[in-house]
């Protein structure tokens, strides 16, 4: 969506000083500094949103920081009753959840882009691009719903089996597979969070894989590369630094959301070795428990404290992946 | 709010001579008014609202956001009045001038998922159901389990205690008869909106518990007894204090009620959990609303007493068949006394009358 946007750019500029007719007037000129003015004003708007959201969470949450200090951050305890918080199991869990998910999407959306950009013929790319697309409007809590009544009782009945039998017995690693399959939890979290990043990252992909020229690709077909050739040695090291940048984006995507997650995650205020136990996130804590929090509360201004961590985090991956596609844009 | 509506009716009237406008503000003192808080009671709020409203013309609009909420709202006085599901400690009335008193009681059942359970088939003690949730009894073919159950077939399947995710009045009730009858479920866990469960899984609402176990065999859940009832769910007995088994059954509730000591309770929070009498269910609690002592809007304040007095004296079927249980009667008359001396106007005068 910012690539398309960073694209129209030029366009859109061109066109804004093309036709000059109106600037010679001096109406046309005073109605120019009222353009340029309210244009100015959106883009400080969004600023101050932003600080003042920061602002806002950081003093909020304060007051949990100060009684229980950094050992908020690294703290496995969530315990109402006796008002004691800490942020280590949804820090744990968001992180989990978010990596597992993009294990399971980068490779579909990378493969569905490539196939998009080079393998699909060219009347079938449209209808699958678009449905692709279609993807990303359905609603969270649609994916939150279905994930629970739909997805976690086949995972339960006859994925997770398969896995646990298959993958437990494993060793060293074992432990990660152990458990009863009970459908809802972590990893099938991360599968609905991947399809839900997926129609993000596709497009993302898309772009980028649109972006590599295309003498290249023929020169390499030309010296007899084969398409899987052509998508490891030319496509893919090509756009690597953008294609890391949107799975940035896509991961900046799956650490907030939020209803999907709160239906299909367990809830549970625990860290467990195994991926099919349940756990919980920054945001469905937020979710559950916000509503219940009194203001001025030590468990409101833990559960600010969280959604400053969220904050920060998404900020940095965000950074990070604007970092990351920005230089590729332009070099 | 009447001169407004007054105003708006008369211009309604004079741009298109609608003469029914007179008619829908026929009842002369129609004061619109509001509420938030609790969702547990919101069904039946809103059903005596719609009676209310076709009988006395004044409407209310109340928003279920949760007796978290409603407290934030009616402290804040936002709101006309507001409702909540566990009672407000004494300090705090006090520190915001407000009167709490119930409105109905509801109870607390424990729902499960076993293949060829019928409903109120499994037979649970207090120790037991605390012991599921602290994670000690984990097999439903358990011992413990399988001693109060003789010749129920109890499957070698894992327990999965499923709990209320979000903050809710149906976790305090439920967790306060927990701590009332295990001393280790008080030392480890306590009785809160919210608690840390140190097994199971959390789902969103009453829903989300009835979905989960449903989802799940061999889950085990609590959910309001107004929600199991409505939707048929497979609910168990429990032992009471008198070492009795017993089902939910309105008539288990309504014992339960009038064996609280009233009489001795203070801002009418008397504790129904875990009561005397043979035929008393265990997990029974009332729903609350606060109402300023000091209301700014002393006409909005005097039709929040009219329609609960009007709820009381004749919504006692309409909660009935939403399952309610509605309040002993001499607990109505001592509510209405409390309105008529506690609330006050700026000149210091009843409202209630």
């Amino acid at each position: 969506m910012t690539l398309e946007t960073m694209a129209d750019g030029p366009e859109g500029a061109a066109t804004l000083s093309g036709p000059g007719r109106s600037l010679t007037s001096s109406r046309g000129a005073k109605v120019d500094i009222a353009f340029r003015f309210a244009l100015y004003a959106s883009g400080i708007l969004v600023l101050v949103v932003i600080g003042a959201i920061m602002v806002q969470l950081f003093f909020g949450g304060l007051p949990a920081l100060l009684a229980f200090g950094f050992e908020f951050f690294t703290s496995t305890e969530w315990d109402p009753v006796s008002d004691q918080y800490g942020a280590g199991v949804m820090l744990y869990g968001t992180l989990v959840t978010s990596v597992l998910a993009l294990l399971f999407s980068v490779p579909a959306s990378l493969g569905i882009a490539f196939f998009l950009t080079e393998v699909a013929p060219i009347p079938t790319r449209k209808p699958i691009g678009i449905a692709v697309q279609l993807l990303a409007a359905v609603p969270s809590i649609i994916y939150g719903m279905w994930g629970f009544f739909v997805v976690a009782p086949i995972m339960k009945e006859y994925v997770q089996p398969i896995l646990i039998d298959g993958l437990s017995w494993l060793p060293v690693i074992g432990y990660i597979f152990a458990g009863p399959a009970k459908g809802t939890g972590i990893f099938t979290t991360s599968l609905i969070l991947a399809l839900m990043i997926l129609p993000f990252m596709t497009s993302m992909y898309v772009e980028v894989l649109e972006s590599v020229p295309g003498v290249i690709k023929e020169a390499s077909y030309g010296v007899g590369s084969t398409t899987w050739e052509v998508f490891t040695t030319v496509s893919v090291p090509y756009g690597r630094t953008a294609i890391i940048g949107a799975t940035m984006l896509g991961l900046g995507r799956a650490l907030g959301e939020t209803m999907a997650v709160a239906f299909v995650v367990g809830n549970a205020a625990r860290i467990s070795t195994s991926i099919f136990a349940s756990g919980a996130t920054i945001s469905s804590q937020l979710a559950n428990n916000f509503n219940e929090s009194l203001p001025g509360s030590l468990l409101q201004a833990s559960l600010l404290e969280l959604g400053f961590a969220l904050f920060v985090i998404s900020f940095l991956v965000l950074a990070l992946a604007r970092y990351l596609v920005r230089s590729r844009l332009q070099g | 709010m009447i001169t407004k509506f007054a105003g708006s009716c008369r211009a309604l009237a004079l741009s298109l001579g609608v003469i029914g406008c007179a008619a829908t503000a026929m009842p002369a003192m129609a004061v619109d008014f509001t509420g938030a808080g609790a969702t547990f009671p919101a069904p039946a709020y809103t059903a005596w609202a719609a009676e209310y409203k076709a009988k006395a013309g004044s409407s209310l609009n109340y928003q279920a956001i949760g007796s978290g909420g409603g407290q934030t709202q009616i402290i804040n006085r936002t709101v006309d009045f507001g409702a909540s599901d566990a009672p407000v400690p004494e300090e705090k009335l006090v520190a915001n001038k407000l009167l709490q008193f119930p409105t109905v009681i509801g109870s607390v059942v424990p729902i499960v998922n076993l293949d060829g359970v019928k409903a109120d088939e499994i037979k649970l003690s207090a120790t037991v159901l605390a012991d599921i949730y602290l994670g000690k009894v984990t097999k439903w073919n358990d011992k413990a389990i399988a001693d109060l159950n003789a010749g129920v077939k109890l499957p070698d399947l894992a327990i999965l205690p499923v709990y209320r995710a979000d903050g809710s009045g149906t976790t305090y009730v439920f967790t306060t008869y927990l701590a009332d009858v295990s001393a280790d479920w008080k030392g480890k866990v306590g009785a809160n909106t919210a608690v840390k469960w140190p097994v199971g899984d959390g789902a969103k609402g009453n829903d989300g518990v009835a979905g989960t176990v449903k989802n799940t065999k061999g889950a085990i859940g609590y959910v309001e007894y107004v929600y199991a009832a409505a939707n048929a769910l497979t609910t168990t007995q429990l032992q009471n204090k008198a070492g009795k088994f017993v089902g939910p059954t309105v008539e288990g509730f309504k014992a339960a009620a009038s064996a609280a000591d009233w009489d001795h309770s203070k801002n009418f929070a008397a504790s129904m959990i875990n009561t005397a009498g043979d035929t008393a269910w265990p997990i029974v609690s009332a729903t609350f609303i606060l109402l300023p002592k000091d209301p700014k809007d002393a006409a909005a304040s005097a039709e929040v007493m009219k329609f609960f007095n009007w709820a009381y004296t004749s919504g006692d079927e309409l909660a009935d068949k939403l399952h309610y249980i509605a309040l002993p009667k001499d607990v109505k008359d001592r509510v209405r006394a409390a309105w008529a001396a506690e609330i006050k106007d700026a000149s210091g005068a009843p409202i209630f009358k």
